[in-house]
């Protein structure tokens, strides 16, 4: 396969067609729009492939819920003002398992914030973000290869576990052109009997989220919380970077994680022990590997663009046994590596 | 020879209705089915109940559904139908779930002339949370959030769904019924049937308004609840043929062939 030179938002769509997505439902919003407009353009020419221009980001998660009860590979796209609006119907798919892709293209906030990249949402993403009580498997790309690898991936965990899986991005991964290489995706496995598509001459079926007696909403609850314990167990992802020796290891995520690494390359010439531990899957989040780290490096920056919200689970995974900093840049605005550098120096400086 | 005039149709399950005696919507389910039933659909349909009175509509009706969340019916449809196009799909909608929470999906659906068709059952409250005032609710009407009646000045005035689709483009079928009397629920079963047929020979967005009683929340017995949509309800809200392009259609269709 060629290697090909794209924006973020063009790959997430190219990647999600190839993995046989065939039906997606959005509603303009920046910095995500070319998503949408490459979808457009580009799954019609698919077979069978479905695109609508929704009415609104609520209509639009539940156009891909309906199309996902027939079986079908479904995606909508969004930034964070337009994942306020879906979250309802995330939290019905979930309840229903309805497996489904869904990106945030994050921008900065609260409120309308600003079009510029930001990682003010990950709480929404992490947490469940609507009501009730379920997961959404979160993946955080760092590069335009991780957006077309993660992208396929998610179709392929919605489908394992039935349930809906977020691409959480920025803008900046958005709209940043980089090289990559599309792998071949796997053959599609998903079964016929959790597919809607009219009774026949068989049994009729139905999908539904209420469950009015609380003994069965209960047994639901422990149902879909089994199938997270078995998400946690098996999907964690993370990524590590010159930690071997490191006296210090930076946090961070996305694009947070690329301005690290590039302040860590620049720290590193100057002889500074600096690593870098990063979180691929963020829901769940890889506690267990960077507790592992934990037992022999105790010094630890967590780096994002908000005012900390990963840093939770840094501080729940490492729970006292390493001493935490953190520094944010919230509201869209974006450190340069060597900004960010010099952070990192000043706080290295102060570890014994 | 014998004849089978009456029989339980086949589409409907032998469950019992959890809806209060006298409630329009076990009607409006029978008609469905029937429907469904005569047109020999019943392994194509899908059907998307809402949340309202009739969120159990999976119990009754032998189809396969998916429940919508308040007011997405007609977004969940549209996303069955175009994945699925050889399906015939329906959603069921209350006037809360339809003509308030549900506008702009209910709206655009229609707009998009999606080829589907809603059952929009009219009983002019909120029957499921126990009888607010709905979009539709009649001026002066009492209801739990209008304790001294439906006051224009500060809650508006009925919405009129029929009147104002009718201006819709994408619109193809629309009609007004009631399930009031023996000679409403027929008409309201040849105005189902219209719409199912529209949507299966592709022609466009169906929707059939029934008014539809709810003698519970009404405070009303059962047969003052079938008087009052004639007298009353069916005034504001009168019954009919809203717009009906199928002949139209037809046509155009014909002349390209
Ligand atoms: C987002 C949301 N808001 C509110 C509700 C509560 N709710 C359930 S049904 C309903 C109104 C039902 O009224 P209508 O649509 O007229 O149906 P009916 O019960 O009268 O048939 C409401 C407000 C809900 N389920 N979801
Ligand atoms: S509350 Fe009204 S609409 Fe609901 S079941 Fe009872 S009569 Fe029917
Ligand atoms: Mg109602």
């Amino acid at each position: 396969m060629n290697k090909v030179l794209m924006s973020g938002n063009n790959i997430i769509g190219e990647a999600a067609i190839r993995a046989g997505c065939r039906f997606y439902a959005g509603y303009p919003i920046t910095p995500q729009n070319e998503l949408t407009e490459y979808m457009a353009e580009h799954i019609r020419k698919a077979e069978g492939g479905v695109f609508i221009q929704s009415e609104s980001e609520i209509a639009a998660i539940n156009m891909i819920a309906g199309a996902s009860a027939t079986g079908t590979r479904v995606m909508t796209s969004s930034s964070s003002p337009g994942i306020d609006l879906k979250q309802e119907g995330i939290s019905s798919m979930a309840a229903c398992e309805l497996p489904g892709v869904i990106v945030n293209i994050m921008r900065g906030g609260p409120g309308l914030g600003n079009i510029r990249p930001s990682q003010g949402d990950y709480f929404q993403a992490t947490r469940g973000g609507g009501h009730g009580d379920y997961r959404t498997i979160v993946m955080a790309p760092a590069t335009g290869q991780e957006l077309a690898d993660l992208t396929m991936d998610a179709f392929d965990l919605a489908d394992k576990y039935r349930t809906p899986v977020m691409i959480l991005a920025d803008g900046m991964m958005g709209q940043m052109m980089e090289p990559v290489i599309f792998k071949k995706p796997p053959p599609r496995n998903y079964p016929e009997k959790f597919m809607l598509r009219g009774a026949g001459d068989g049994r009729s079926k139905f999908i539904r989220g209420l469950l009015l007696d609380p003994i069965d909403s209960e047994e639901h609850n422990w149902k879909l919380y089994r199938k997270y314990e078995a998400v946690k167990k098996s999907e964690v992802h993370c990524d590590e970077y010159l930690t071997q020796d490191a006296d210090m290891v930076v946090v961070a995520y996305g694009t947070a994680a690329r301005i690290a690494k590039g302040a860590i390359k620049r720290l590193r010439e100057k002889g500074t022990k600096i690593g870098l531990f990063r979180p691929i899957t963020l829901w769940p989040f890889p506690e267990r590997e960077l507790r592992t780290l934990a037992l022999k490096i105790k010094n630890y920056l967590v780096f994002e663009m908000s005012t900390g919200q990963m840093l939770d689970d840094v501080r729940l995974a490492l729970q006292g046994y390493a001493d935490i900093e953190f520094h944010g840049r919230p509201g869209g605005a974006v450190p340069t590596p060597s900004q960010l550098a010099n952070v990192i120096a000043k706080i290295y400086d102060k570890i014994d | 020879m014998s004849k089978v005039i009456f029989q339980h149709p086949q589409s409907l399950k032998h469950n019992t209705y959890h809806y209060c005696p006298g409630c329009g919507h076990s009607i409006a389910h029978r008609v469905i089915c029937e429907v469904i039933d005569e047109l020999g659909i019943r392994g194509v349909t899908i059907g998307v109940p809402p949340a309202g009175c009739a969120v159990l509509a999976y119990n009754y009706f032998d189809v396969d559904m998916i429940e919508a969340p308040h007011g997405r019916g007609p977004a969940m449809a549209s996303g069955i139908k175009r994945a699925l196009p050889d399906s015939i799909v329906f959603s069921y909608q209350g006037d809360g779930d339809l003509a308030a929470i549900g506008m702009a999906e209910s709206f655009h659906a229609a707009n998009r002339g999606e080829n589907i068709t809603v059952i929009f059952i009219n009983n002019a409250v909120y029957g499921m949370t126990g009888g607010q005032m709905a979009p539709t609710t009649m001026l002066q009407q009492r209801t739990t959030t209008s304790p001294a009646g439906r006051k224009q000045a500060l809650d508006g005035y009925p919405v009129k769904v029929c009147e104002i689709f009718s201006q819709i483009g994408g619109v193809t079928y629309l009609e007004r019924c009631s399930v009031s009397s023996p000679a409403g629920v027929n008409k309201t079963k040849r105005a189902v049937r219209k719409a199912f047929q529209c949507q299966m020979d592709g022609l466009g967005f169906s929707m059939i308004e029934i008014l539809s009683m709810c003698p519970t929340n009404w405070k009303m017995s059962s047969v003052d609840s079938c008087k009052w949509i004639d007298e009353v309800m069916s005034k504001e809200f009168p019954t009919g043929v809203y717009k009906d392009n199928i002949p139209d259609l037809k046509k155009n269709a014909e002349k390209i062939s």
